[in-house]
């Protein structure tokens, strides 16, 4: 098995890059709703959002592969209506990142929103504002620093998924190995060399990532 | 001024506020102890908070009816509403803060309620560009109420504007409040539990506690000179 170093490193990028900004715009929305509204159903929704985080990622890839197989809920429909099969492609490797990063990036996001003062969105309605100019002026910006930190720690988890991905996209290399996979692969076959340079990879990215989440948490927290 | 809250009620914890009364005076003191419903009054005129029964009307405009179930949202109202806290804007600088109801900066000197006039009326023009991190609090307060002046109000609720201010400043802000009051011609409810405030502003106070009106008339027939204000004898101010 060949493994190309730079590729699999582009993939892995790819995939978390397509899989945050898949989950942004929904996680922006329910964190908001989770933080500002009450609603029948909440905390329903709240568990299943939670769901991914302490099930094992094995079982949420076969929940995954039952809805987005040929004969799953839609991915039967995808493959009726327009050919497509989503399972062992690239798009599958971004579902299950999605699916994984979504409950830290909506915990990020609630908690961000929380601690917005309500206040400010009311005044601003007062001076003539509708809820989406309020949202975009007010709320997101000075939210921006949570929802940012959310957003690298979205992004480094999609970074490292394993489980989830290794059941609906399998392991095919230059097509859906990421970097965790690969080293797991690698592994297998006892090439320790190459396993450690890839993971030497995945430990600088998670660790940028990470650190830039923490200076943004930091700097949120002494702005506060 | 032609503010008639009818018999309006909105529970609250301990109490219910239970109002039927209209606001008389240019300038309306609603006067009363520290939790006696002042705030959730001008949260119900601003639209910020919705009564349980009755109707608020400005001038012919119905704001809330809950019985036919009207609700004019706050962003419609016209109601410019100085919050306690003053609630500026800390990501926007001075400027952006005051234009926030004007996005179309207005620099016509004849227009009252122009960029320019509020600014030159509250003094503000050597602040525009400031953080508003780095204001005193009498400056806050008048990015406040110039930023209220510009989105144009038909009414402007003030909701003690000088309450965290100490004597001093409080003393440097209430010539603003005269200013406003005398070039604007705008109708004001001023929420304060400080009688001196009523005197030095308002031509016609409210008086209500837990909830409930207590009195209204003018200032003088309510409150009497001792080492400054105090109320007559009607209700013990904490």
């Amino acid at each position: 098995m060949e493994v190309d170093l730079l590729r699999t490193l582009r993939l892995s990028l790819g995939v978390a890059t397509a899989s945050t900004l898949l989950i942004l715009p929904c996680g922006l929305l329910l964190g908001w709703l989770m933080a500002r509204k009450s609603w029948r159903g909440k905390v329903l929704v709240e568990t299943l959002v939670a769901l991914p985080l302490v099930i094992p990622p094995v079982a949420t890839g076969l929940i995954l592969l039952w809805v987005f197989g040929r004969h799953g809920w839609i991915g039967r429909w995808l493959h009726e209506w327009w050919g497509w099969d989503i399972v062992f492609t690239w798009y599958a490797a971004v579902i299950a990142a999605a699916v994984m990063a979504f409950p830290l990036l909506v915990r990020s996001c609630r908690s961000a929103f929380a601690e917005v003062n309500p206040r400010l969105e009311q005044v601003a309605h007062t001076l003539g504002a509708g809820p989406w100019r309020t949202f975009f002026t007010i709320t997101l910006p000075l939210a921006s620093r949570g929802v940012a930190a959310g957003v690298l720690l979205a992004f480094s988890r999609a970074l490292g998924e394993f489980g989830a991905t290794v059941v609906v996209a399998g392991n095919i290399p230059g097509k859906t190995a990421t970097l965790s996979l690969s080293i797991y692969s690698l592994i297998e076959l006892g090439r320790d060399r190459e396993a450690l340079v890839l993971m030497s990879m995945s430990i600088v990215l998670a660790f940028a990532a990470v650190v830039a989440g923490e200076l943004i948490h930091r700097n949120r927290r002494t702005t506060a | 001024m032609n503010l008639v809250l009818h018999r309006v009620t909105c529970p609250l914890d301990p109490f219910t506020v239970d109002l039927d009364l209209r606001f008389e005076g240019r300038v309306t003191g609603l006067f009363g102890p520290s939790g006696a419903g002042k705030t959730t009054v001008l949260d119900l005129v601003a639209g910020l908070r919705m009564p349980s029964r009755g109707r608020i009307a400005l001038g012919g405009r119905v704001l809330t009816d809950v019985e036919n179930r009207v609700r004019m949202p706050t962003r419609d109202r016209r109601i410019g509403y100085v919050v306690q806290e003053d609630a500026l804007f800390p990501h926007l600088r001075v400027e952006g803060n005051l234009l926030y109801g004007c996005p179309h900066r207005v620099d016509t000197k004849s227009d009252v309620f122009s960029f320019m006039h509020v600014v030159e009326v509250l003094e503000l023009s050597h602040l525009l560009s400031r953080s508003v991190a780095r204001l005193s609090g009498g400056e806050r307060q008048r990015v406040a109420l110039g930023r209220a002046l510009i989105s144009r109000p038909e009414l402007l609720l003030l909701d003690e504007p000088l309450g965290s201010l100490d004597r001093e400043l409080k003393s440097r802000i209430l010539p603003y409040l005269a200013k406003v009051r005398d070039e604007f011609g705008i109708p004001m409810v001023y929420v304060t539990h400080a009688p001196e405030e009523v005197m030095a502003l308002c031509d016609h106070v409210v008086v209500m506690n837990e909830g409930r009106l207590v009195g209204q008339g003018r200032p003088e027939d309510w409150f009497e000179p001792d080492e400054g204000w105090r109320l007559k004898g009607y209700l013990k101010v904490s």
